[in-house]
């Protein structure tokens, strides 16, 4: 099948008006005849679900948590983007979205994300509307952060809680559509098969996972909002329950798998303390506002951070970015550090990190406060003491992280700081409308693979996640309906459910079988740390190959070995689990795959035989300016169809942050 | 911070569902590094019990970080365990010395059934929320976002109440198993913005309906829900919803 990424014609500026006013609509009375199925309660999947149900479709909406308000975008601290220029700094939709191009490392389509840059000041405002409450200044007005790779302020934000605070607000007009009546909810279940009719997504199978009975539900069409696929790295940022199986099975029934190698790994998280470790914790990229990283100039200096001098100080990013300094894009700012740790400068007792120091923050705040309250001869103590207050006011609920989970605080000593899996861009290919290569089946917010290319820029996962299930799909799924308004609900006997539901039957029956000796905690170990060392912050290709081979006996081995306590007619996280960590096995061969193909340095996509003579990524633009769409054939069989991409505004460019 | 390693005694309530009753049962669990969480001794624990062929222990995480609200244990007689403001995940070893006992329950409340050991069911929360803790807003009617200012104080105490997480601890900290805290956060929120004014009454009255349905218990002043709260939730929200409560009744609309 040739894709077709359905960009609309005309000027990059005029697509989606043009698109809006001509895409085919549903009317009232024909919507509420018309099902639709969304998967995934994040930002992504509770704005969808609010939005169609007040359009007036019949939504059934899932999640694997206990409620739709624990997906992970709970999580996200540091904040939104949106070109409004509330600063007056110069902001506009293009320069969002050109930065997010380049940001991207051009490798992501300049129509999606320029629409993505053109709703975004919507957001803020419909957000604003349903009572997010955004941290204000002392006139009334929102507030405003920047972030990494921009030059502008324009992120919008809520202490370190952003995430949570506009997941509150679509689970609240999520709620408000449950209790209407046009959306059902359905929580702890999860997704396992996706049934097709005819060749288009027509429902799917669930395991209600405090009773453990598979259910059979039809949507006209469904929406996949799961989130991503971190996880298959083991540890991660991500909620230990984030998965890629809903995706994974939309895949295997013929959805193309877009770019599956581009990880992001978040510069600043909370060092790996033993073999224990479950997760990772982030410490939000808006701490890069105030605060700068540095190792000693010594290596392996055993000193106290507090002992090292000024001048044996070495501020790396600030040496080799200077116009960016500490605020250069994560894939930058990680691979900078990774550098320093591999040469020996890393600190701690691990070594594997970098401080992360206030200090000057705290100074800096202070004598801006001891000027504004006209203390003119204030001491040192108090200068201090008033600058821990803006900067408790701005990070308090970070540094309290921090502390509890390291006992150190971050007041006093500079934060230990190391990069790890934070984000997906790779996911399912979608076009311009977020179909996917099944008709009737929909991909929104991380699950999808469309608007970061190589790297995604901070704060606009929560952008783009609201973007979709706000503002474009209540569009372009319309669209679809349209054609669907004489096509009556097919009851769940149908053949494809019976045969559906029966394919999952025999997987989990499989898995109980084993009853091996390994536990599925242990796999999952396993598997990651073939993906870290060899698919993660630097890939090459001899590593690839091995993590494949390695990978597929990892899988034989799981099959053969693993051991699932409990029963499957009943709540049995371990079960849960198992299937999960299945998937990642299949998916982390497909990404080494990918990795492996791409030749070249993209993004987060770094191969080490393509770099510059500084080190920086060398993209192959010649070759690889292409979208990987990998269409699944068979066990460890896909094939790549190409998406090329076509800049008509952006040039590409050597990306520089110096 | 000097690290160290602890032999624990573990008394955790083990229960199949809600249907049958439930029992104490006891687990030695051996070298638990002071550095690892809570949850990652449970970790430990679970996969000890799945290589002697036993059933692990259910307990109910997700995030892992504080703030998704997931992770449920009464610890020694406390809602998240003994450190102020944190949640059960976010609680660290650093607090146990070798040698001590923990006992680990779950949420005791007529509204939160148990579904297995550690698990409880929350949807109850869910219902409040649908009974009216929103806006009713529908998406693209939006005026834009600096039309309406709101002032710095009030936005910051919006965002106070908006950090309930949802978790339940103030229902199983209270002896009533009352849910007035996490009623009074959501109203609170709303009612403090100019955007939430137009339904402060009518939300008030509707959610705490719903909250009396559920089976909660009433609300005495006792005030062990913002002791044990992990986000500081203030009791100021309990007096703002009474106030929002009786400005309904007021108004008349409480006995509509
Ligand atoms: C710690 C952290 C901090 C972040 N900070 C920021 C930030 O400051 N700014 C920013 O822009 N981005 C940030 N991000 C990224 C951003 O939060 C996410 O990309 C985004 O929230 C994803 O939203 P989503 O709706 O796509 O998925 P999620 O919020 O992950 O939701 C996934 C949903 O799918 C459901 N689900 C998954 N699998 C199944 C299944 N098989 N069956 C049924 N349901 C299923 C889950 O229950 C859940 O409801 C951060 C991410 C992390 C991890
Ligand atoms: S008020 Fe506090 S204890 Fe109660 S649900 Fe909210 S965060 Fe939890
Ligand atoms: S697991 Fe999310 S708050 Fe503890």
């Amino acid at each position: 099948m040739a894709l077709n990424s359905k960009i609309p014609n005309g000027s990059l500026e005029k697509k989606w008006t043009d698109y809006k006013s001509t895409c085919k609509l549903v009317n009232p009375s024909n919507k509420r005849q018309i099902e639709i199925i969304v998967v995934g309660t994040g930002l992504a999947g509770a704005s969808a679900a609010a939005a169609l149900g007040e359009l007036g479709y019949k939504v059934k909406a899932f999640c694997y948590q206990d409620s739709p308000r624990r997906a992970h975008s709970i999580a996200a601290q540091g904040g939104i983007n949106a070109a409004k220029n509330y600063q007056n700094d110069g902001d506009s939709t293009y320069r969002l979205f050109y930065d997010t191009i380049k940001g991207g490392d051009y490798r992501a389509r300049e129509g999606n994300v320029y629409r993505l840059a053109e709703v975004s000041a919507a957001i803020i405002d419909q957000c604003v509307a349903q009572g997010v409450p955004f941290a204000r200044e002392y006139g009334g007005v929102l507030s405003n952060r920047s972030f990494g790779g921009t030059q502008v302020q324009r992120t919008f934000y809520a202490a370190g809680q952003t995430g949570q605070q506009l997941l509150i607000g679509a689970y609240q007009a999520l709620q408000r559509q449950v209790s209407l009546g046009t959306v059902t909810m359905y929580s702890r279940h999860e997704m396992l098969e996706l049934v097709k009719i005819d060749g288009k997504a027509r429902g799917i199978i669930a395991r209600n996972l405090v009773t453990g009975e598979l259910e059979r539900h039809f949507g006209h069409a469904v929406l996949l909002c799961t989130g991503g696929y971190g996880n298959v790295f083991y540890l991660s940022t991500n909620a230990m329950g984030c998965n890629v199986t809903a995706a994974w099975k939309a895949h295997k029934q013929g959805a193309y798998f877009g770019n599956p190698c581009f990880t992001q790994i978040h510069p600043t998280c909370i060092p790996v303390s033993g073999d224990h470790q479950s997760k990772l914790t982030l410490m939000s990229e808006s701490l890069r506002n105030d605060g700068r990283i540095w190792v000693s100039k010594v290596k392996a200096d055993t000193r106290k951070p507090g002992d090292i001098p000024e001048e044996e100080r070495d501020y790396y990013l600030e040496r080799r970015y200077p116009a960016f300094g500490n605020l250069v894009p994560r894939d930058v700012a990680s691979r900078a550090a990774k550098e320093r740790c591999d040469a020996g400068y890393g600190v701690g007792a691990s070594r594997q990190a970098v401080y992360l120091d206030f200090a000057f923050a705290i100074n800096r705040y202070g004598k801006i406060e001891v000027h504004k309250q006209g203390l003119a001869n204030a001491d040192q103590g108090t200068i201090r003491k008033l600058g821990m207050e803006v900067v408790k006011e701005k990070y308090g609920n970070l540094f309290e992280m921090y502390e509890k989970i390291t006992g150190e605080d971050p007041y006093q000593v500079p934060m230990r700081i190391y990069p790890a899996v934070h984000y997906t861009m790779g996911g399912l290919w979608v076009d311009y409308e977020l179909a996917t290569t099944v008709p009737n089946l929909y991909a929104l917010g991380e699950c999808n693979f469309s608007d970061h290319g190589a790297n995604r820029l901070g704060a606009s996962a929560l952008m783009q996640g609201l973007a979709d299930g706000y503002f474009v799909i209540p569009y372009t799924l319309g669209n679809a309906m349209a054609d669907e308004i004489r096509n009556k609900p097919v009851p769940t006997d149908h053949p494809a459910f019976v045969e559906a539901e029966k394919l999952v039957q025999s997987r989990i029956d499989k898995l109980m079988g084993v009853n091996g000796t390994e536990s599925v905690e242990s796999f999952h170990k396993r598997l990651g740390k073939i993906m870290w060392d060899k698919c993660g912050m630097a890939r090459n290709a001899e590593g690839l190959k091995e993590a494949i081979t390695e990978i597929r006996a990892l899988r034989q081995e799981f099959w053969n070995n693993v051991r699932i306590p409990g029963e499957v007619g009943e709540f049995n996280p371990e079960l849960d689990k198992a299937g999960r960590v299945a998937d990642f096995m299949e998916l982390g061969e497909l990404m080494c795959m990918d990795a492996l193909n791409r030749e070249e340095s993209c993004g987060g996509h770094f191969r080490e035989e393509y770099q510059t003579e500084e080190g920086e990524a060398l993209r192959q633009d010649d070759k690889f300016m292409y979208v990987s769409a990998w269409e699944f054939k068979g066990e460890s069989d896909f094939y790549m169809h190409k998406e090329n991409l076509e800049y008509e505004v952006v040039h590409p460019s050597q990306r520089s942050y110096k | 911070m000097e690290h160290y390693n602890m032999n624990l005694t573990l008394k955790v309530w083990k229960q199949k569902n809600c249907k049958t009753k439930g029992a104490f049962e006891t687990y030695q669990v051996q070298n638990i590094s002071s550095e690892m969480s809570f949850l990652e001794m449970f970790d430990i624990l679970n996969e000890r019990l799945i290589a002697e062929g036993k059933e692990p222990i259910a307990f109910d995480h997700d995030c892992r970080e504080g703030i998704c609200g997931t992770c449920s244990m009464f610890i020694n007689g406390r809602a998240h365990g003994p450190w102020h403001q944190t949640t059960t995940c976010q609680l660290h070893m650093r607090e146990y010395k070798d040698g001590d006992t923990i006992v680990v329950e779950p949420w005791r409340s007529h509204s939160f059934p148990v579904i297995k050991d550690l698990v409880v069911d929350r949807t109850a929360f869910d219902r409040i929320i649908s009974a009216g803790g929103f806006i009713s807003v529908n998406t693209g009617n939006a005026v834009d976002a600096n039309a309406v200012l709101v002032p710095k104080d009030d936005a910051d105490d919006s965002f106070a109440a908006a950090s309930c997480i949802g978790c339940g601890a103030c229902v199983a900290a209270c002896p009533n198993a009352s849910a007035m805290l996490f009623v009074s956060a959501k109203v609170s929120q709303l009612a403090l913005l100019p955007q939430g004014r137009p339904e402060a009454t009518t939300r008030a009255l509707n959610m705490v309906k719903q909250m009396d349905q559920e089976g909660f218990g009433s609300c005495t002043n006792i005030g062990a829900c913002e002791a044990e709260c992990p986000k500081g939730i203030s009791l100021e929200n309990i007096a703002r919803l009474n106030r929002e409560y009786l400005g309904s009744v007021f108004t008349g609309k409480a006995s509509s």
